[in-house]
């Protein structure tokens, strides 16, 4: 698991990848934090990480897009599945290589709160649950970028499928409050990312959020690995 | 070392590979050999656990590959038909990289140097896989299976795209593979096997339709076959050889040059008719062009082998 970490981390920096990834991400929050915050003159960070939903939606396909597509593409998956590495610390390697990335960019929003302290008084515990809620969205994001990753040999096929099923998480919401209440209605609002997620950026920590961005995380890497098992035994 | 027991595998209920079973002896270089899409590449995806049996199982060194899979993997070097080569790592670092999947426990820095010594890869080291010629990358891929040196090496097509030369290189370090590991090589490349195989399967339509050295093959099953080229009407030579004792059937081939005609006998088992055939032509006054003992004759049993079967399906 850690030479594939390795590896990973190594070639998110290798390639552009990594970079892109991380300039487009402090540009956008930099952006939110410049326009919501010092402009407004707000120590209120709520608006900026809300922001940052749709941002993920969007990036973090491009971090999970390769990761299992391109090995099977270059026949690379026949090393990784014939060494000595147990499937689950193979697929986690690579997801935690993945997550580290995503960390480095939300990381650096701790900035803000630096920022902050200058210009007034900066509520820190509001922003570590900020931090929580958009640490949480991305490993839930990440591992479902890669289990579609996983499903296709091709990244424009991962990309799109990604950002896709990004969208609809947040339609579902947008659909939810079109119907009436109903059990159908409930249950798009549970599926539902943003609305789990909103709650982070008003300052709430509720558990059942967070245990919803982890389950979901969770399930993904596991159907990823069944992908794996799936594809051996077929 | 390594046995194989009744494998199988089917896609879409469609088998590959339809019940084989073998075993391999500690360093013996094994040749695995049959037309393209025979099954080759299947059963040593089966054997390295790439690929689930549908049914049967496989041991190496006493350990099943799907039990213990981590265990039974440890002891195996696998180069698949296409090299697994990341085109965006240089050599070493690709070298490096596997070096640590493989959990190898050598010292690292001797370990690769000696690994690249062995594949010629010392010039290279520092290169782009990308950057590389289609012979560098079969040799990166051999030296990732030798990395750790595990006690069975599964080569699936070594020398496939390689010019001459390589070949000649690639063939001369698998012999030489072969003095401390166990070796099983895929090929369809017949002298290949000839030169390096002590034993040879042939798989065929995902059954075995052969298995053993390549000469007790040859004995058993093709014969011995003459080659001869005489400078006399075909006619009468062709049924002057066909009455010679010894000779179980004579082919014409043609006119291979102007006024000589080609034959290719096959000859009985344990005998050795080219005595009697020369006194044969030189009594007649039939000079004799060419006379050689037909190397390629495991092409012939191959085509034997394989063209039966189809007949058969």
């Amino acid at each position: 698991m850690r030479a594939i970490y390795r590896r990973e981390m190594g070639n998110y920096f290798t390639t552009p990848v990594g970079y892109i990834f991380l300039a487009v991400f402090f540009f956008f929050s930099g952006f939110y934090f410049a326009g919501r915050c010092l402009l407004e003159n707000t120590s209120d960070l709520s608006e900026v990480f809300s922001s940052m939903f749709t941002i993920c939606v969007f990036l973090i396909p491009l971090l999970t897009m390769r990761l299992m597509s391109e090995e099977r593409r270059n026949r690379t998956d026949q090393l990784l599945l014939t060494a000595p590495v147990s499937l689950p610390g193979l697929v986690m390697g690579k997801y935690l290589a993945a997550l580290t990335i995503f960390s480095m960019g939300t990381g650096a929003m701790l900035l803000f709160g630096v920022l902050l302290t200058f210009l007034g008084v900066a509520d820190w515990a509001m922003l570590a649950g900020h931090m929580a809620g958009l640490l949480l969205l991305g490993a839930a994001l990440t591992a479902m970028g890669m289990l579609i990753s996983a499903l296709t040999e091709s990244q424009v096929v991962a990309a799109v499928g990604s950002i896709a099923a990004g969208l609809l998480l947040i339609m579902a919401n947008a659909a939810a409050s079109m119907l009436h209440d109903g059990v159908f209605r409930r249950i798009l609002r549970g599926l539902s990312f943003s609305s789990h997620y909103i709650r982070f950026t008003q300052g709430i920590f509720n558990l059942p959020d967070a245990v919803f961005f982890l389950s979901t995380a969770a399930v993904c890497i596991f159907l990823t690995i069944r992908v794996f098992e799936r594809r051996r035994w077929r | 070392m390594l046995e194989v027991r009744d494998l199988s595998k089917s896609y879409g209920g469609k088998p590959a590979v339809d019940g084989i079973s073998f075993s391999v002896g500690t360093g013996e270089i094994l040749g695995f050999l049959g037309p393209n899409g025979a099954g080759k590449s299947t059963t040593m995806n089966m054997i390295t656990g790439y690929l689930a049996s549908t049914s049967g199982e496989v041991y190496i060194e006493g350990i099943n590959i799907l039990e213990q899979p981590l265990l039974a993997k440890k002891r195996i070097g696998y180069l698949p038909e296409k090299p697994p080569l990341y085109m965006d790592m240089t050599v070493e670092e690709y070298l490096r990289f596997v070096y640590a999947l493989k959990k190898v426990e050598l010292p690292r820095k001797t370990h690769i140097e000696e690994v690249c010594a062995m594949t010629g890869l010392e010039q290279m080291r520092r290169r782009m896989i990308r950057n590389l010629s289609r012979g560098y990358c079969q040799r990166v891929g051999i030296a990732q299976a030798l990395l750790g040196y595990p006690p069975l090496l599964i080569l699936d097509e070594p020398t496939s795209g390689l010019d001459p030369k390589q070949i000649v290189e690639i063939r001369s370090l698998i012999a030489q593979l072969g003095k401390k590991h166990t070796v099983i090589l895929s090929t369809h490349i017949l002298p290949e096997v000839r030169s390096v195989c002590s034993r040879i399967i042939v798989i065929h339509l995902g059954r075995l339709a052969a298995y053993g050295a390549p000469d007790e093959l040859l004995r058993t099953m093709g014969g011995v076959r003459l080659h001869l080229d005489v400078a006399a009407p075909e006619e009468n030579v062709g049924n002057a050889l066909a009455a010679l004792p010894g000779v179980l059937s004579v082919e014409r081939r043609g006119e291979t040059e102007p006024g000589v005609w080609g034959f290719s006998l096959e000859q009985a088992e344990g005998m050795d008719i080219r005595r009697t055939v020369s006194r044969c032509m030189a009594e007649r006054g039939w000079p004799i062009m060419e006379l050689s003992r037909a190397n390629a004759s495991l092409e012939d049993l191959f085509l034997t082998l394989t063209d039966a079967k189809d007949r058969e399906e």
